[in-house]
């Protein structure tokens, strides 16, 4: 955090002069590290190892909140008889189809609900990377289940936690992650005495959790913590996500994705939503308690927003024009279509794939094989300049020649050049004004849309194709101003906030919505940042003039709320759980909520109100009910539903691994999504032989003075000045292993690229004991490339495509690769050395991953069990049997 | 100069019975540095505004004169930043200012070894026939059984991260009534 959320890190430090303690966890000795109470180095990829621990030393202590736990979470529900843990099966869990590598989720619902589900193993879930809908809300689960309210119920979901953790002991995380259990120990203690109804403490995180085959696994993992120790909706708890990009959070909210509409609304499917009314009960789910009941209103009201005039409730508001997907459309499928030929034309804006993503190589071909590029950005980047400049180049892989792709570079205007909002990481929305004039034909994205779209329009005039209508009676009539007619983005955010149909009078909160077509909204989670009309997101009083909660900073979604599910601040009476932690709470006299922040709850809703039989939607929402975005009120320790790879967090080894699991037979992820395409070879990892060609586990992570791909800042000259190399940290242990010199050059390889570096020896990289074997990790940051003042390999060349199954996220922090001292060799000769490599590691063309590497679950493909693999896996020093 | 004037000009004087005990202001000026004005104050203007690197959402103070950026500088008033900036932060005056932002439409032909001019009407209008050319070859209106598809998988984008709200609302509004489905951004990465 303090290297790549520096100025967030402050506020570490804050706490830890009030006498908060402070623990790192990281494969590399940062400055975060060092400032630090405890530093704990752990093995890339094993974190729900470590997690794991944490929940089971807090079980095992009975250490949790018990009143919170009992009254605000599902660990009194019920299970299911018919589930089966991975306890049972040697790490899968109950309804895993070898087939489909999917679960079908009826063994995982409450007792009596198995007919519930929503997931029956076909895959198509995650295809659409449907756990991403849940960044607003939960799965749909029947408002009542059966609950022992005593916990002592062999199935109750608080007996499952516990048999599900058990073998998470301290000897085990300190096999599984090399952890020394006295330190692991010192974390379980701190992190325990630190919560409760007096303190709360908080977990940070960043891509280091995400970008892994079971990231959202590791987010669960976390939760499951904070929500047993009742750090959930309080001041000084949470889970907070740093994110890295400055509105990364508002696209993800306003998607650019394939997979959802604004407010997460899901992007319809054909197979499930050929209607208007099958798409929004999908949503809403009838009957179902909670916030959703309202999305009929939320649909209706974006596609008003979409379609203005043209859209009726008697066409059911254009539904008809909606594209619709049919599987995996993501970005690393888009991009093995491309080398395949399939895509003509790709858009880049302010992205920079060919050293950012994934998989470099796989990237540049895909970009090689187009008919048309439009590269919208400030500086020129490498996936620009990937026929001329790339690697690909080096090697004849592309002849400039003879590479068919049009590439239009269009420049684009800064932060300082148009006006407009971003949402941080905190969901706070902090709108910009424009300083200057874009120099030259630096536009921003804002216009060169607005006129595509103009464009477009104008060219399709008369059209009577059918394709074309959705484009024609599109709402594009957006007020210009200046020379260039640039839109207004303020009329843009008015129509985002949403606004009643007939008067233009923009909506307070999303609770005016309709389903009648009398209102229009473009993201109804950002309905109230035009309230009144004016410009909540412009808001500045400054800190000294507002109490800490600093409500009048910007504007947070939903409803200017600071803390999420900030209802739970207060116990289930609505009196805060200490004076020392009060946030938010119930005043009888007044017969409201009221506190420091916006209250998360009706606000006139009593802590006694029962709903009555039959409700749905917000009524069916008791007053103690704190998680008003879940099907039940209640926070999961479980998940019945909604999570692909499993109701509980489970160990497994990342995609690549140089150890076989110690926990279980099943080695990874077995719902991960892996694709089988010629230029996607993974390395072996047991118990597949020849994991030993790749023994050393590579990480990458950002330095504080470049930024991701490196386009805004291999290109700035204090930046480049301050780091000017591609450099690999190794420790001195694997430097006088391998022959590697400080300062020297060392060159990487993995079964897809060779990548060159300097040398740093250093200690902040330790050698882990894990598993009675030593294991080697090494550090590399990913910002180089070849264009700017200063250029190097990309690391992320070293990467395969293997993505998380919920929310289709690359495992882009950890692999396995072989170091060799020296430079790497360069030209055709490059592509020999990894020819070589494929070769030793038997990485044929036509091998496959394999999936299941237990028995447990009967499947054709279960592997493990081979005279070879058995011998790989003793090589390896590894004693599963 | 007279012995006393001399005495009081020495900033060690100064500094042990001024005001600037520590010696870092106001002990420290010379005759020049007292008559310097900083390029804040005479700014013609001062946006505020939000660093543009990653999502913690700094508050920026954006000066500028005859149409250019002079200085970016903290915002001392945000209960985020409190006025601080990291390394990149600091530096996005060298970000938005350098020699090295492309201020031209470039363009590479097919099988062309070197970029060349293009007017940005242009390029915009190309673009466009591009868009629907792609359209058109590889349209999808209904599946195999005569669902409705309405797409194109022939058009792909990426990135969104770095921009501003209104701007992804309009692509995603844009892309999704051209019916390419195909958008992506580095919240996926």
């Amino acid at each position: 955090m303090a290297e790549a959320h520096p100025v967030g890190f402050q506020w570490v430090m804050e706490a830890k002069k009030r006498g908060a303690k402070v623990f790192h966890v990281d494969p590399r000795f940062t400055r975060t590290s060092a400032l630090a109470d405890t530093y704990l180095p752990i093995r890339a990829g094993t974190d729900i190892a470590l997690l794991g621990g944490v929940v089971r030393y807090i079980l095992e202590n009975q250490l949790d909140f018990r009143e919170y736990v009992l009254a605000y979470t599902n660990a009194a529900n019920i299970v299911s008889e018919q589930f089966a843990d991975t306890e049972d099966l040697d790490g899968l869990f109950s309804g895993y189809n070898p087939d489909t590598g999917s679960y079908d989720h009826a063994s995982w619902q409450y007792d009596g609900q198995e007919g519930n589900a929503t997931v029956r193993g076909t895959g198509k879930e995650r295809d659409s990377a449907s756990g991403l809908e849940h960044e607003s809300h939960g799965e749909p689960v029947p408002a009542r289940a059966p609950r022992d309210e005593t916990l002592q119920h062999p199935r109750c979901v608080y007996q499952i936690l516990k048999r599900h953790f058990s073998r998470y002991t301290p000897e085990m995380v300190a096999r599984v992650c090399g952890i020394p259990e006295e330190r692991f120990l010192e974390l379980a203690r701190a992190w325990t005495e630190n919560s409760g109804r007096e303190r709360t403490g908080a977990l940070v995180y960043s891509v280091g959790w995400t970008q892994h085959s079971v990231g959202v696994q590791y987010i669960r993992t976390g939760s499951i913590i904070q929500t047993l120790l009742g750090n959930m909706g309080r001041p000084g708890g949470g889970i907070l996500a740093l994110r890295g990009h400055a509105s990364i959070q508002g696209s993800t909210d306003i998607p650019t994705l394939f997979n959802l509409l604004p407010g997460y609304l899901p992007m319809p499917h054909h197979a499930d939503h050929p209607t208007f009314d099958e798409w929004v009960d999908s949503i809403r789910h009838p009957g179902q308690k909670g916030f959703w009941g309202d999305s009929r209103a939320f649909a209706a009201s974006l596609l008003k927003a979409y379609w203005g005039d043209a859209a009726t409730p008697e066409n059911d508001f254009c539904y008809g024009y909606m594209p619709r997907m049919t599987g995996d459309h993501g970005t690393y499928q888009q991009v093995l279509n491309m080398i395949d030929g399939r895509v003509k034309g790709y858009f880049l804006l302010g992205q920079n794939p060919a050293v950012g993503s994934a998989h470099g190589r796989a990237q540049r071909l895909g970009m090689a094989n187009l008919d048309w590029l439009v590269v919208r950005d400030l500086f020129m980047i490498e996936s620009a300049t990937f026929w001329k400049n790339g690697p690909e180049v080096a090697t004849g892989e592309i002849v400039p020649e003879e590479c068919r792709t049009e590439v239009f570079f269009l420049p684009a205007a800064s932060h300082v050049e148009k006006e407009g909002t971003f949402t941080q990481t905190q969901r706070l929305l902090q709108w910009r004004e424009k300083a200057v004039d874009a120099p030259g034909d630096a536009r921003s994205e804002l216009w060169f849309f607005y006129h595509l779209g103009r464009v477009l329009r104008e060219k399709l005039a008369g059209s009577t194709q059918r394709r074309d209508r959705a484009l024609l009676d599109l709402a594009w009539d957006y007020p210009t101003h200046g020379p260039h007619a640039e839109p207004s983005a303020e009329a843009v955010l008015k129509e985002i906030n949403g606004y009643e149909v007939a008067t233009g009078r923009p909506l307070g909160v999303f609770t005016e919505a309709r389903d009648d077509g009398s209102t229009a909204i473009g993201c109804w989670i950002y309905s109230g940042v035009y309230a009144d009309g004016v410009n909540q997101a412009a808001r500045r009083r400054p800190r000294h003039e507002q109490d800490w909660v600093a409500a009048e900073w910007g504007w947070a979604w939903p409803a200017n709320r600071r803390t999420l599910y900030n209802r739970a601040s207060a116990d289930p009476d609505g009196r805060p759980w200490s004076e020392r932690k009060k946030y938010v709470w119930w005043d009888p006299d007044a017969g409201e909520w009221t506190g420091y922040d916006v209250p998360d709850f009706e606000k006139t809703k009593p802590p006694s109100y029962r709903p009555p039989e039959g409700a749905s939607g917000p009524a069916a929402l008791a007053g103690d009910d704190p998680f008003i975005m879940q099907g039940d009120g209640k926070a999961w320790l479980y998940a019945p539903g909604g999570v692909l790879d499993g109701p509980l967090p489970t160990h497994y080894e990342p995609a690549e691994s140089p150890m076989r699991n110690p926990l279980y037979g099943q080695q990874a992820n077995p719902t991960r999504k892996i694709y089988e395409h010629p230029i996607n070879r993974m390395n072996p990892s047991p118990p597949e032989p020849h994991s030993q060609v790749f023994p050393y586990v590579f990480t990458v992570s950002r330095l504080t003075e470049h930024h991701t791909a490196g386009g805004m800042s291999r290109t700035v000259p204090r930046l480049a000045e301050l780091q000017p190399e591609m450099f690999v940290e190794v420790s001195p242990e694997l430097a006088g292993e391998v022959g590697l010199a400080h300062l020297g050059w060392a060159h990487l390889i993995s079964g897809r690229a060779v990548i060159e570096a300097r040398v740093l020896v250093t200690d902040r990289l330790t050698p882990l004991r894990v598993d009675g074997r030593i294991i080697h990790q090494v550090w590399l940051p990913y910002h180089f490339g070849t264009e700017g003042l200063v250029t190097g390999d990309s690391a992320n060349d070293l990467f395969g495509i293997t993505l998380d199954p919920n929310v289709l996220i690359q495992e882009s922090k950890v692999g396995t690769c072989d170091i060799r001292p020296g430079r790497r060799p360069t030209g055709p000769s490059l592509l020999d050395l990894v020819g070589d490599y494929q070769r030793r590691a038997g990485m044929t063309p036509d091998r496959k991953v394999p999936v299941v590497t237990t028995d447990a679950a009967g499947g054709d493909d279960a592997a493990g069990s081979t005279d070879e693999q058995s011998a790989a896996a003793h090589q390896d020093g590894e004693p599963h049997a | 100069m007279g012995l006393k004037t001399f005495i009081q000009g020495w900033p060690v004087y100064r500094q042990l019975t001024g005001t600037d005990p520590l010696g870092r202001g106001a002990a420290a000026q010379s005759p020049r540095s007292a008559g310097l004005t900083a390029r804040t104050e005479t700014a013609d203007g001062m946006a505020r505004s939000v660093c543009p690197y990653c999502a913690v959402g700094c508050g920026q103070r954006v000066f500028h004169s005859g149409g250019q950026v002079t200085q970016i500088e903290g915002d001392p008033d945000s209960p985020i930043s409190r006025g601080r900036l990291c390394p990149k932060g600091s530096a996005s005056k060298s970000l938005v200012t350098s020699p090295l932002r492309q201020t031209k439409v470039r363009y590479r032909r097919p099988y062309a070894t070197e970029w060349e001019d293009l007017d940005l009407d242009v390029a915009l209008d190309m673009i466009a026939d591009r868009i629907l050319a792609a359209r058109a070859e590889t349209w999808e209106d209904v599946d195999e059984q005569g669902r409705p598809l309405n797409r194109t998988l022939g058009i792909s984008s990426l990135g969104g991260a770095t921009l501003d709200n209104e701007e992804n609302y309009l692509i995603k509004k844009l892309f999704t009534a051209m019916g390419a489905l195909q958008i992506e951004n580095q919240a996926r990465i």
